[in-house]
């Protein structure tokens, strides 16, 4: 049977509906989902989203993109800063206006809350501009765009794992599906692809992220030989919950929650006067990793305290409910009494699929992909530089997510129907017999717990040549042992044994793509520090790092930063 | 310390369902979750079952633990400490798929047919609805609806009465009842006042007990009567 839609996108997170449910008037469009629908891991999210509102106090978009440019330590491409701080207020109406359940203030506005690197006047002092639905925000999002969605009528494919991309001639012809329920592949024939296939936290031990955080989308185009930009770029979230990784919000601190060490020191005094505890995710995680270094963690461990006693029942119940839960549940801890044993925990990544405003793809040459789109964290567009701010990333998903669907609904006209190459799933049903054939080898969890154990280790917060350098050989090697990986199960229903198998493929050319940019950049700037070069060093590291696969390994060039407005100076809080 | 789970397997393909014993070494703040990875990582790849956020956020993996419906990413080890053999099951009243997947699709049917979107009366004002605080109140609870189908597998209702709507529908239905930007009030509520819609809950409270998101599932339906009772000449179509 042959799938034919104009459009087709992939992943059902925040980016992927946003853009299907503004093309879905004007062109056919259907949504591809590894996980069943309303699983995809923007429902994760639990702080908010940031816009200019004004409710709480002044504000202004300004102050906002200052922020993100800022907060991304000068990486961030200032003219995308700009049209997301600009955006940000009617792109929250309209979630307001389409249902998403807000907190108010008692004039009945939208309630906003203080969040990490968020200020007014250009860094002066923090300033509410997180708007949220108490710390469930992205999900209520989610849902929202998910059942506008269904009213709609987008045709949706759940639990679809999009293996393939297929481009012909330079412009895209489709991909290939892999239908988790019934193990047939299928390829769906199309203008346009946008790709929105979220983060791959999943290449790091502990992780906020969810089991289906692997990179995919990210993967398919860095295999056709589309750079990866700013790959060395992974944020560290401070306050994960220790050992597990489970989130807890920068809410919680944006609601007057503090951190403190063994001696029970409000540190982040220390660390950022101005701000402290509400500083940028970078600098909290490096802060906490110092205390624990320099034998300040709780009990010689390596975690600190996160308070919330003082918030007091009712803050907690009203604005932090699922984090006390998490905390209830999994530490059997009650944050109204008990301090919360945390520490940094792979959030997100800055880096991903180059693309310009639109969403387009670019090329190596910066030139873009004719049909082919991406949006959300699996994009690099860059918007968040070095270090996303919080309550920048549900943003980025809903005003970029639309910008990509409103300009494939432009494109279409330009895009004709190029015709598949023949047999376009063959390539696909090679790569999943070679793995089924196999009698014996190495099981992928094996081979997955070791990278995620080396990222951890030698490419997480703090890093340094020598180890980078180990890394990167040992990941090679754990590549080599990939082409031996085996499965138990063979059968075709939900072989998620296969998957399993397939989604390492991916991570550990991720993995490798983030260590061979890390070990590049002999500099230290927001979430990538280096011991062996502590310095941020504008003259020759203020560019772009583009990672390209070759059959030698990762090449490494560089591209201009936009800076319109904001001149780089020193990053203090 | 070592602890022994009974697994529900089923592959309509390979023949009748049957039960499955692993042995795995667990602590006791490990997830069931964890352990269930655990076995089919390195013991049983071709267990089939659904997982994703492993904090109780996304709402995949919902199944029955020891004869209670609950996500396996939210109960620990702990939780069962004076079980010897923890059983796992799909969800009751759902079709299963293989193993501890079911099938959702009419699940998600029944919540779509409650249209759990806004209508508003009014085109929209150029900055955001104003709404008080008490009145997003109204709806705080069952907002945090994950849709994990762990209510309407637990319902003794479902089993008697397949074509009952089910506890998740009518939480979603409450959602947009209850939101003050929502204009359709009296249709939603004429949508509820129909036979297999909140009538046939006859207060069983177990969607209650096993939410993991600790919804006051029953008490939201009960309300729902009374708002039918006092604003429809015949509820229940009497």
């Amino acid at each position: 049977m042959v799938f034919k839609h104009d459009v087709l996108i992939v992943g059902a997170g925040l980016a992927g509906l946003r853009a299907a449910t503004e093309v879905a008037d004007k062109a056919d469009v259907a949504l591809f989902s590894k996980v069943y629908p309303t699983r995809s891991h923007s429902g994760a999210a639990q702080g908010g989203i940031a816009a200019a509102l004004g409710n709480e106090e002044p504000d202004s978009w300004e102050w906002h993109m200052y922020d993100t440019v800022k907060g991304g330590d000068y990486l961030s491409d200032q003219d995308v800063a700009e049209i997301l701080a600009k955006d940000s207020i009617r792109a929250v109406y309209e979630l307001e206006h389409m249902g998403v359940p807000f907190n108010r203030t008692s004039e009945g506005k939208i309630a906003q809350r203080n969040f990490g690197g968020h200020t007014r006047d250009f860094g002066k002092a923090p300033v509410k501009r997180a708007c949220y639905a108490a710390d469930r925000s992205g999900r209520v999002m989610m849902d929202t765009l998910y059942f506008e969605a269904v009213r709609k009528g987008i045709k949706i494919y759940p639990e679809f794992n999009v293996v393939d991309l297929i481009v012909q001639g330079g412009q895209v012809a489709g991909l290939v599906a892999y239908e988790l329920a019934t193990g047939e592949i299928h390829f769906f024939h199309a203008r346009s692809v946008l790709i929105a296939t979220g983060g791959y936290g999943k290449v790091y031990k502990v992780t906020s992220n969810a089991f289906a955080s692997t990179g995919d989308g990210l993967y398919l185009t860095y295999k056709l030989g589309i750079p990866l930009e700013d790959m060395e770029f992974v944020q560290f979230h401070p306050t994960g919950i220790n050992g597990l990784g489970v989130l807890i919000s920068e809410a919680a601190r944006g609601e007057g929650g503090v951190l403190r060490n063994n001696a029970g020191e409000r540190f982040m005094e220390r660390y950022a006067p101005t701000i402290k505890d509400l500083a940028p995710r970078d600098m909290v995680s490096r802060a906490i990793f110092t205390e624990i270094r320099e034998g300040r963690g709780v009990k010689g461990e390596d975690y600190v305290y996160l308070d919330l006693t003082h918030l007091g029942e009712k803050k907690l119940a009203e604005k932090l409910s699922d984090i006390s839960s998490f905390v209830k549940i999994y530490l059997g801890l009650n944050p109204v009494t008990d301090l919360i044993p945390v520490s940094p925990t792979c959030h997100y990544m800055m880096g991903g699929i180059p693309t310009n405003t639109h969403g387009q793809v670019l090329d190596v040459h910066h030139n873009p992909v004719p049909g082919l789109y991406a949006a959300g964290e699996c994009s690099c567009i860059s918007l968040h530089g070095a270090n996303r701010l919080g309550c920048n990333s549900l943003l980025d998903l809903v005003v970029f997510g639309r910008r990509a669907g409103a300009h494939i609904c432009d494109e279409l006209k330009n895009l004709p129907w190029v015709e598949p190459p023949p047999a376009p799933e063959s390539a696909t049903r090679e790569r999943i017999g070679r793995i089924k054939e196999k009698a014996s080898g190495d099981k992928a969890v094996v081979i997955r717990q070791r990278l995620q154990e080396i990222m951890t280790t030698e490419c997480s917060v703090f890093r340094h040549e020598e180890t980078l350098g180990k890394a990167l050989d040992e990941i090679r090697a754990l590549e080599e042992r990939y082409s031996r990986v085996s499965i138990d199960y063979k059968g075709d229903r939900f072989n998620t044994d296969l998957t399993d198998a397939l989604e390492l493929e991916h991570l550990l050319a991720l993995g490798e793509a983030i260590v061979a940019c890390a070990l590049a950049r002999t500099e230290s700037r927001g979430a990538h520090w280096r011991e062996d070069f502590p310095e941020r060093v504008d003259g020759e590291w203020l560019k772009h790092t583009l990672a390209q696969k070759t059959d030698s390994g990762v090449s490494i060039t560089y591209k201009p930063v936009n800076i319109s407005r904001f001149e780089p100076k020193p990053r203090a809080y | 310390m070592e602890k022994q789970f009974r697994i529900f397997r089923f592959d309509p393909a390979a023949g009748e369902p049957h039960y499955q014993t692993y042995t795995v070494s667990a602590r006791p703040e490990e997830r069931i979750l964890d352990c269930l990875n655990k076995i089919k990582w390195e013991q049983d790849g071709s267990i089939g079952y659904r997982m994703s956020c492993a904090h109780g956020v996304c709402g995949s993996d919902g199944m029955r633990i020891n004869g209670v419906c609950a996500l396996a990413c939210q109960k620990l080890v702990r939780d069962y400490a004076d079980s010897i053999e923890i059983t796992l099951e799909p969800l009751p009243f759902f079709k299963v798929l293989k193993d501890l997947i079911v099938d959702m699709d009419d699940f998600l049917a029944r919540i779509e047919s409650m249209r759990p979107y806004l209508i508003p009366a009014d085109p929209p004002p150029e900055k955001e609805y104003l709404q008080s605080p008490e009145d997003h109140k109204k709806v705080e609870d069952v907002i945090r609806c994950i849709l994990c189908a762990c209510c309407t597998g637990a319902c003794p209702v479902m089993r008697e009465n397949p074509d009952y709507v089910g506890p998740a529908a009518l939480v979603w239905a409450y959602r947009f009842l209850y939101d003050t930007r929502d204009g359709e009030f009296m249709t939603r509520l004429e949508k509820l006042n129909e036979p297999n819609s909140v009538w046939p809950c006859v207060n069983y409270f177990e969607c209650t007990r096993v939410c993991p998101k600790v919804i006051p599932v029953t008490k939201s339906i009960n309300m729902m009567k009374r708002e039918i009772k006092k604003n429809l000449p015949n509820p229940g179509g009497e």
